[in-house]
């Protein structure tokens, strides 16, 4: 009696949960910063042309595989070869690792989305010490809205090994997060067929409403200006290269196992080389159109500081030199600075050192990227909009959408292999698999709202699963290739399809991928090895910026760990399987 | 008379200038911004605006330290620049001296509000020198609002857990229940539901089909060797 494999009501449903699964937050935060970090409009020509390297022909391929084997990653590594069930595992191993601390980003979404119901925003000036007479110490040095993020939010200690307690409003909203997911995930495909209507279209909704917002901000063209001019040069440099290949590879989600999983839950006959390409696109559309977005925000965040520190400037004028108010403007300032000079040298030389250069390209130079893009700079423009509270409850509303919908691939991840696996899903039903799995997340991401934990959230973020994906879709393609056979594969596709593949595709999975992500993994080991130490950022409450300080012991061990534990994997499942093997040959040559 | 009178009188106004001078003792610099706090409908400053502000000042000391005797003439406003900003000091009607700085700053403190409103302005745009203001503090309430919020979400989010369990729940109850009774019935039709290619096996006129007669006769004919 063979229960049916739960399958998508719909092809759209399918298609739903990868764009779903795939724009996710580096989208709308680490594509604008590669964008402005290397050279503008010009990011786009290496952009575009590793998604057709690798972009399109790694999604393609997974997609396949899922759906020719019809079982969870573990389950269809197993298949292609049983010395390749080390890939699969290492695939649950990165997917779990990541839900861990992805989260904790939703719990973030979360806590700035009900402070947004407030007017004012709490973030929009800072609180007061205890004389009244002044603010507070540390929002003075820095701005308020790094001080709601690192002391509010956060409540940061200084470095990583100062633990500190757990901050229980974070655990609260870790908490929510985890059950929102749990009610996504619940049923099944049932359910997130569902839930990927929305958490697909919503944030384009929002993305929509933003962009027409952003373009009529006042200074947003100077923003726009500044991502649009290229600078070619930077096409020179093979950094540009290599983070626009990271960044499609990463940006699409390969190698956890949430696209093999998802296609498992396909008919056989779905057309899955048109749904890759599509997902494809519409990722890296949705990367141009956020960063659209986004440098309409810093355009009006320059201009607005810009426009404030000349306005200082001419108010510190006006005391000094009793000037009628009024009468220096942003249009006379320097030459109206040459004269004051000319005409009062001694009081002009004594406040000389107050007046600040205020530069419009200096303000858009700040590149930001990560929870810093969101969580500060966003804010700080946020909050000086008009009905700001609209626009922060969207803003976060949308960031909680990506979110969320980035968590449903990953759980999907693991709980595929193990609701396939007979021995856990005829001893549990899949709710309370799906609950163990949130619990056991729930509690290990209780980590990171301790008073370091955002140093320890960084440890993951940055090193859990960079080398080990690459790593793992390597193997993989190599295994389909040239292990499984890449003819065969061809075979099941067309029987599976009816499509046939054409030499693009061919050639891209045979030689060119492989090639750039042996090209990839290189550069991130002599990355790695020449930078000597790791370092941290850790917030100085003192100074009110950011510090750069190394890596403890058990921090590198951690960072070992993380990677090893994912890497080790394959190896060590596919020595393991030889030796079974082995032992089984040499037992049956015994009995006959 | 009147001999005598001019050079009291002018006796008077140089001892006043003589108190009301920049960075004298017990002196305050006030500043205002007219244009930035008003726009184009901003007033000059003339010389019934300072009348205006000498009454202000009068009746903030009038009020604090209850002397009924202070009158206009006792404020003196000097260096009246373009800015607009000016120096005042307050003399004492008794004595020929000034008032001190810390009965004048509590009494401007005490009345800012007041003060700022007779010229429409704000603490930031009628600025005295040396006065700070107090900061109001921020009105905080109750509850935070965020944990309202917070909640119900959190019970909305927890009720639906509970319905999607307790359905998930109901209908394998159901299912199962299904399964037992037609289990009682085993005379009339075949109780395994079986699927082959997603076709339900008893739709098929199973009895039939599932035991072949011939076959198992086929086997007693023949005799074992």
């Amino acid at each position: 009696m063979e229960k049916a494999r739960p399958q998508w009501s719909n092809p759209l449903q399918f298609v739903f949960a990868c764009i779903s699964y795939a724009v996710g937050l580096g989208n709308v935060w680490r594509f604008p910063y590669l964008c402005q970090m290397y050279g503008g409009g010009g990011f786009l020509v290496p952009y575009l042309i590793m998604l057709i390297l690798e972009g399109m022909p790694l999604l393609y391929l997974e997609l396949a595989v899922g759906q020719r084997m019809r079982q969870g990653s573990i389950g269809a590594w197993n298949m292609i070869s049983p010395y390749l069930r080390g890939v699969g595992i290492a695939s649950v191993v990165v997917s779990f690792f990541l839900s861990m601390y992805y989260n904790m980003i939703n719990a973030w979404s979360f806590w700035y989305l009900f402070h947004s119901f407030q007017d004012p925003l709490p973030w929009s000036s800072c609180s007061l010490n205890s004389n009244l007479m002044g603010y507070d110490e540390e929002c003075d040095r820095a701005s308020s809205t790094q001080y709601f993020w690192y002391r509010k939010t956060l409540n940061i200690s200084p470095s990583i090994q100062e633990n500190g307690v757990i901050q229980w409003e974070q655990a609260l909203c870790l908490i929510l997060a985890w059950l929102v997911v749990y009610l996504c995930i619940l049923r099944g495909t049932e359910s997130t067929g569902k839930v990927v209507y929305v958490t697909a279209s919503l944030p384009y909704c929002v993305l929509i409403i933003y962009l027409v917002r952003g373009l009529t901000l006042h200074g947003a063209v100077n923003g726009l200006a500044y991502m649009f001019t290229p600078k070619l040069e930077q096409l020179a440099n093979p950094k540009t290269w290599i983070s626009a290949a990271t960044q499609i590879f990463f940006s699409l989600g390969l190698g956890f196992g949430s696209l093999i999983a998802f296609a498992s839950y396909n008919k056989p006959s779905n057309n899955c080389q048109k749904h890759a390409i599509i997902v494809s696109l519409i990722n890296s559309s949705t990367s141009i159109f956020a960063s659209i977005v986004t440098f309409s925000i810093y355009g009006f965040k320059a201009t607005f500081n810009y426009e404030s520190c000349i306005n200082k400037v001419i108010l510190l004028l006006t005391n000094t030199f009793d000037l009628e108010d009024g009468f220096l403007t942003s249009g006379n300032l320097e030459e109206m600075k040459t004269h004051l000079a000319s005409t009062y040298p001694k009081e002009y030389s004594e406040v000389f050192p107050q007046i600040k250069n205020c530069s419009l390209e200096s303000e858009l130079d700040t590149a930001v990227q990560g929870t810093g893009l969101s969580f500060i700079v966003y804010t700080e423009a946020i909050k000086n909009m008009e009905v700001s509270q609209l626009w922060s409850v969207l803003y976060f509303f949308m960031l909680l959408m990506l979110g969320i919908g980035s968590m449903l691939g990953n759980t999907a991840a693991i709980l595929t292999p193990l609701t396939d696996s007979k021995a856990i899903s005829s001893r549990l039903p899949k709710e309370a698999i799906s609950g163990l799995i949130c619990i056991i997340n729930c509690v290990i991401g209780l980590t990171f709202t301790l008073e370091s934990g955002n140093y320890w959230f960084d440890i993951f973020n940055d090193y859990a699963a960079t080398l080990s994906l690459l790593l793992i879709v390597l193997v993989e393609t190599i295994a389909v290739c040239y292990i499984y056979g890449l003819r065969r594969f061809e075979n099941d596709l067309q029987v599976m399809t009816g499509c046939k593949l054409s030499w693009y595709w061919k050639i891209m999975w045979a030689f060119v991928s492989p090639l750039l992500i042996i090209s990839l993994l290189i550069f991130y080991l002599v990355d790695y090895i020449l930078a000597g130490t790791l370092t941290y950022q850790a917030w100085d409450a003192t100074q009110g910026h950011l510090v750069t300080k190394d890596y403890p012991g058990f921090a590198l061990a951690l960072i070992g760990l993380l990677v090893a534990a994912s890497t080790m994997c394959i190896p060590l499942v596919a020595l393991g399987t030889f030796i079974m093997n082995r032992r089984k040959r040499g037992n049956t040559s015994t009995i006959a | 008379m009147l001999v005598a009178l001019f050079p009291t009188l002018s006796l008077v106004t140089v001892i006043h200038a003589q108190l009301c001078q920049p960075d004298a003792e017990n002196a305050f610099k006030v500043r205002l911004s007219l244009k930035t706090a008003l726009g184009d409908k901003a007033y000059a400053w003339n010389r019934n605006e300072e009348y205006l502000f000498k009454a202000m000042v009068a009746f903030s000391l009038r009020t604090f330290s209850n002397k009924e005797t202070i009158e206009i003439s006792n404020v003196l406003l000097c260096n009246i620049t373009k800015r607009v900003s000016f120096w005042f000091v307050v003399t004492d009607p008794s004595k020929n001296q000034t008032l001190p700085a810390s009965e004048v700053q509590e009494a401007i403190r005490m009345n800012r509000n007041r003060i700022n409103n007779a010229f429409f302005l704000n603490d930031q745009t009628l600025e005295f020198l040396e006065i700070p203001t107090t900061l109001g503090p921020p009105t905080e309430p109750s509850t935070p609002i965020w944990i309202i919020i917070f909640g119900v979400v959190f019970s909305l989010v927890v009720v639906g857990i509970v319905l999607l369990i307790m359905s998930g729940i109901h209908k394998q109850r159901r299912k199962s229940k299904a399964l037992t009774e037609t289990g009682d019935v085993e005379d009339k039709y075949e109780t395994v539901v079986t699927i082959e290619n997603g076709i339900p096996c008893d739709t098929l006129d199973s009895k039939e089909g599932r035991i072949n007669r011939a076959f198992a006769a086929d086997g007693e004919k023949l005799t074992s060797l």
